[in-house]
């Protein structure tokens, strides 16, 4: 199963830092989240775009994941020569990963 | 208990103009806030305050403020906004012109600090960029803006102000000045600060916590996005509040457009600093009430950093892009194909030139598959040369390097982007590109091209005590 089946996500942007929201559609889901989208795993699935650290933030008063990764975005916003410098499109790149 | 309502009429300089004006017509609003910058924002309205010292505010200005001005004196809004980008100053003194054009008065006001480049310029030996630890001595300076907060504001709103133009204030800090002026709060009640921190964070997008910026066709269906209601918030003196949007307009307010816009550029959730507070994300509680109205409870805050962020703006480089496109079952191939010519054009002329020193790229040629990847290591900082070229199939491989792909596309398009130390150099990539045309395999169309001067932003942390706020009306 694709996380795109029962979470939802939007990614943001700090200078070269992607911030990756995961929010399940049922609060139920919150605890499957949690065990099976690990930083380990997480850092295999976005391997060639995370060059850094991934940071999890477990926030079970909302029931949501935040994932904070460092050296995300090629540089940084301004200088990346990417089409999508800001990594808007991360968000459903992250809701394709395998469960 | 007391409580004020605020909207939020823009989320960045370029959203939609019409729903703030139907949230001043409408919605009973005491303050109506257009957060109108992103982090690149200041440093290209300095280039163009640079060429003229009467522009540098945002562009759309007038198209954005005239409209809502008949309407905030009608209902006695008060208007704060960051829409003045590096010049406040000729921005207040601008929307005063326009006021007047239609007969309307109002106090306006304009507060500076924020522009601490004199400074910069002169101790840019002493500081390091956060993002890469190298002294500022090595860039080409254009502009620096510190990440200031509230207290201008709310000095201006004492001073009677209707109407509030700033550069580089916080975002979520134009949110959290009314509330400090309306309720009195001490600038260390850390709690109420971070409250009043957590609500203009969810409003500082605008449309993004209302449906904008959520929907897909499957899970996440959203009504009407060409009509999106703006949100605005009832917020009490405790600093918790209610978030709602206008009757009959589109989109959706609920828990889940509530909790994306929640953890929307927080990089860390116990500590989201800005320059009035470090808010504590982890202990919000958010709750829907009824239909399109989404309550938040909870939420703390700690002391605010000694220190502010200070964005730097330089010249980094020339960014020369060309892109060509193919279609048809082995579009794929020909668009590889026509990439490949585009390298061997570029190694060609880097040996031809290379002894004269004019071209130095560094092919690392990574494509495999249908991936065309051609990453160049960077050697920046020297005299004439094209770097970090880049080639890539629009459709296959331009978000995610590549590692999504199942079915072969029936149409795409080359992209190549590079590097440059001039413009002239750079514009050479899209002129390649475009000599794709009658060089290149068959069937390509639409060349576009274009060559641009990239702003780069770097950070530094700024002694607070060297930052003063100052009000003037105009």
């Amino acid at each position: 199963m694709k996380l795109y089946e029962i979470a939802h996500s939007r990614a943001g942007d700090k200078g070269n830092i992607s911030t990756l929201s995961l929010i399940p559609f049922e609060e139920s889901n919150y605890t499957l989240l949690k065990e099976k989208v690990t930083i380990e795993k997480l850092k295999v699935h976005l391997q060639h775009i995370v060059k850094g650290e991934i940071v999890r933030y477990e926030m079970d008063n909302v029931q949501a994941l935040l994932f904070v990764c460092q050296n995300a975005l090629e540089s940084g916003v301004t200088t990346s020569l990417s089409l999508d410098p800001h990594g808007k499109t991360l968000s459903s790149y992250l809701l394709e990963m395998e469960i | 208990m007391k409580t004020i309502r605020i909207g939020s009429g823009a989320g960045f300089s370029g959203d939609r103009i019409e729903p703030a004006v139907l949230l001043a017509e409408k919605a009973d609003l005491n303050y109506l806030v257009l957060e109108c910058l992103a982090e690149r924002t200041i440093a290209l309205a300095q280039k163009r305050k640079l060429a003229n010292p009467d522009l540098g505010y945002d562009p759309l200005l007038e198209k954005r403020i005239r409209p809502l001005l008949p309407h905030i004196k009608k209902n006695k809004v008060r208007l704060i906004s960051n829409i003045g980008a590096a010049n406040p100053l000729a921005a207040a003194k601008k929307i005063k012109e326009i006021s007047i054009e239609l007969g309307l008065e109002f106090k306006i006001a304009a507060v500076l600090g924020d522009d601490v480049l004199e400074f910069v310029e002169l101790n840019k030996s002493s500081l390091q960029t956060l993002e890469t630890g190298k002294s500022l001595a090595k860039y080409d300076i254009l502009s620096a803006n510190a990440y200031i907060g509230a207290e201008g504001i709310v000095e201006a709103l004492h001073q009677g102000a209707d109407i509030i133009i700033t550069g580089r204030v916080a975002d979520p800090s134009l949110f959290l000045a009314p509330m400090l002026f309306e309720f009195n709060w001490e600038s260390t009640d850390w709690e109420k600060l971070g409250r009043g921190t957590i609500v203009g964070h969810l409003l500082e997008c605008a449309g993004q916590l209302t449906g904008g910026y959520f929907a897909d066709l499957r899970h996440k269906k959203i009504e009407d996005l060409a009509n999106l209601g703006f949100p605005f918030a009832d917020v009490s003196e405790d600093g918790l509040a209610t978030f709602s949007k206008l009757p009959k307009t589109g989109g959706l307010l609920n828990l889940k457009t509530a909790k994306e816009q929640l953890l929307y550029e927080v990089v860390n959730p116990h500590a989201y600093l800005t320059p009035d507070v470090s808010a504590d994300f982890m202990s919000v509680q958010l709750k829907e009430i009824e239909p399109n109205q989404v309550q938040l409870f909870a939420g703390g805050g700690n002391e605010k950093p000694k220190t502010l962020k200070v964005s730097v703006g330089y010249r980094a480089f020339f960014q020369g892009e060309g892109e060509i496109s193919y279609g048809g079952s082995d579009a794929v191939e020909r668009a590889k194909l026509a990439g490949e010519i585009i390298l061997q054009r570029f190694k060609s002329e880097q040996s031809e030139q290379s002894e004269q020193g004019f071209f130095q790229i560094n092919a690392n040629n990574k494509s495999e598959g249908l991936e065309l990847q051609i990453a160049l290591s960077e050697t920046g900082g020297k005299k004439d040369q094209i770097w970090d070229l880049r080639i890539e199939l629009i459709g296959v491989d331009s978000l995610f390097q590549g590692s999504l792909q199942n079915s072969k596309p029936t149409e795409v398009r080359l992209r190549v982007v590079g590097k440059a130390t001039t413009a002239e150099l750079a514009n050479l990539i899209g002129e390649e590109v475009d000599a794709l045309y009658t060089n290149g395999p068959a069937g390509g169309g639409g060349v576009r091209k274009n060559t641009i001067e990239q702003i780069g932003i770097v950070s530094v942390l700024f002694p607070r005590e060297l930052i003063e706020q100052t009000v003037i009306f105009v």
